[in-house]
């Protein structure tokens, strides 16, 4: 009698469909919807590297110490700079970061004395071109600009 | 060599590999077949070497702590614990006792990480689909973890040569506690679906047998090791990182077939939550970097330190010629001992039982490489 009535009532039926709309709740929903909707990544995130410059005049707070450099296992920076007569210190003139080669490590951001130099949140690193992929002082300054979807 | 069949029948080589998907990576494997009878397996390796032993003599220390995360990418935390533990026995520095705990608490993590993958693969061999997506869910939030402490998911670069360089982040307790009273309940849930399960059962139960003492001649360790009943384990047997303030069990198994390494990295994944726990109630402020100069120089000299990686004894032999750079950096990776097994082990078996008997190894073609 009660399988009878299991059956009427289709009891098996809505215990397997409850287990389905349980796990519809948003907290399970795992799928992102990438190019729309960019993933938050940890504050920590070694991403793109960037070249910071000073907000209140723009110019850059890289000593040119080449201590990145040094630091890198794959060796690609590259810092060349001029000394400048009137101050007595380096001045920059071109910094170039390889990140065709680059493995995020993070040793170069570990060894700036100045946090001048950091791997940042931006994860987007494609590019067309394997000569894109080497960042030249200006890219390294701006960040790499990926292109916007709208929703 | 067992013998030939009634049918006489005559020998079928057979290549499995380097694409398969069962085996890993980039495995090859030359089976020889009667019928459907294994009579031998040679395994072909080295698709994957990039010469990281000798990349490491054109680095300074600190420059190949990065290299190693990339042998065992599955376990890269284990990775790097081991080779930091290299330099510092060289540089005779300890890690202050707040960083030993959090290196604890992270290679843990990474050890049930590693198991979730092994299991949601090895299921995924043998036929059950279900397990994979349970398990790589949960490694989800262990490689959050991992991503919100130093940065990167995978290839972590997490410990630095005397310590940790990134000190833990706010809510990292809340969330390793978070993790440990989430993940045992799923613990439970894989075994619902596996342990009893008919099909899984009698895929598994002998198959592969490896002995104890066959273990020892080949010099297996980890899971494998222990699931042929042999307690051995190197955090109790020469804890490092200060592994003998914990209470933990060592999980063995006498059988040593597929199954009991199955069950046996079931309990290791219990135990490392119960590791895990400790290890966050003894969470003490402190220092977390030694006393160690910018430019790693340690005089003439050698040490050897291994630790119990997820998948078996890893061992890292740092020579130093008094130089920034090492003389030579041995790696003695855990996969490639257990995988020379399994030619004993699919011998006189037949050839779906190989694929249990690779995901059972649970080999990564990165360390066997290197």
């Amino acid at each position: 009698m009660g399988k009878l009535l299991r059956k009427i009532f289709l009891v098996d039926l809505f215990q397997g469909l409850w287990v389905t709309f349980r796990n519809q709740h948003p907290k399970y929903i795992y799928t992102e919807q990438y190019p729309q909707e960019r993933p938050k990544v940890a504050e920590r995130y070694r991403g793109a590297p960037r070249l910071n410059i000073n907000p209140d005049n723009g110019e850059t707070l890289c000593i040119s110490c080449n201590l990145c450099a040094l630091a890198c296992p794959e060796n690609l920076i590259v810092v060349t700079s001029q000394r400048n007569e009137v101050t007595k210190r380096k001045d920059l003139t071109t910094f170039t970061y390889d990140t065709s080669r680059c493995m995020f490590c993070g040793l170069c951001e570990d060894a700036c004395p100045v946090d001048a130099l950091e791997l940042t949140q931006d994860f987007e690193l494609a590019t067309y071109t394997r000569e894109g992929q080497i960042w030249d002082r200006q890219t390294l300054e701006e960040g790499p600009k990926p292109t916007q979807y709208k929703c | 060599m067992p013998d030939a069949t009634f049918l006489d029948s005559t020998e079928l080589v057979l290549n499995m590999g380097p694409q398969h998907p069962s085996t890993h990576g980039v495995l090859r494997v030359i089976l020889k077949l009667d019928g459907e009878k294994v009579l031998g397996a040679d395994c072909v390796i080295g698709y994957l070497h990039r010469g990281v032993e000798k990349i490491a003599e054109n680095r300074t220390f600190a420059q190949f702590n990065p290299y190693v995360d990339r042998m065992d990418y599955v376990a890269a935390v284990s990775n790097g614990l081991g080779y930091c533990l290299a330099v510092e026995k060289v540089l005779n520095v300890e890690a202050p006792p707040r960083a030993q705990i959090v290196r604890v608490i992270l290679t843990e993590l990474n050890r049930i990480a590693s198991h979730l993958l092994w299991l949601g693969t090895h299921a995924l061999d043998i036929g059950a689909i279900t397990p994979v997506f349970y398990c790589l869910r949960e490694r989800e939030e262990a490689l959050k973890i991992f991503e919100k402490y130093c940065g990167a998911r995978l290839t972590t670069h997490a410990f630095r040569i005397g310590g940790l360089l990134y000190e833990t982040y706010d809510g990292f307790e809340k969330d390793i506690r978070d993790f440990c009273t989430m993940f045992l309940p799923k613990v439970d849930e894989y075994e619902e679906l596996l342990t009893n399960n008919r099909i899984w059962v009698s895929r598994l139960k002998n198959v592969g047998v490896l002995t104890a003492d066959e273990c020892k001649e080949y010099g297996v360790t980890g899971p494998v090791l222990r699931a042929a009943g042999v307690q051995w384990d190197l955090r109790k047997a020469q804890p490092y990182s200060g592994y003998e303030k914990y209470d933990f069990e060592i999980p063995t198994r006498q059988n040593g077939d597929t199954y009991d390494r199955y069950t046996v990295r079931m309990q290791e994944m219990r135990q490392s939550v119960r590791i895990m726990r400790q290890a966050v109630e003894s969470l003490a402020e402190g220092p977390i970097m030694g006393k160690v100069g910018k430019v790693i120089k340690p005089a003439v000299g050698e040490a050897y330190v291994s630790i119990e990686a997820p998948k078996g004894e890893l061992g890292y032999y740092v020579v130093c010629d008094g130089a920034t750079q090492p003389y030579r950096v041995r790696v003695r990776p855990p996969s490639f001992v257990n995988l020379q097994a399994l030619d004993r082990m699919v011998r006189g078996g037949l050839v779906a039982d190989v694929v249990a008997v690779i995901g059972t190894l649970d080999i990564v073609l990165g360390e066997v490489d290197r």
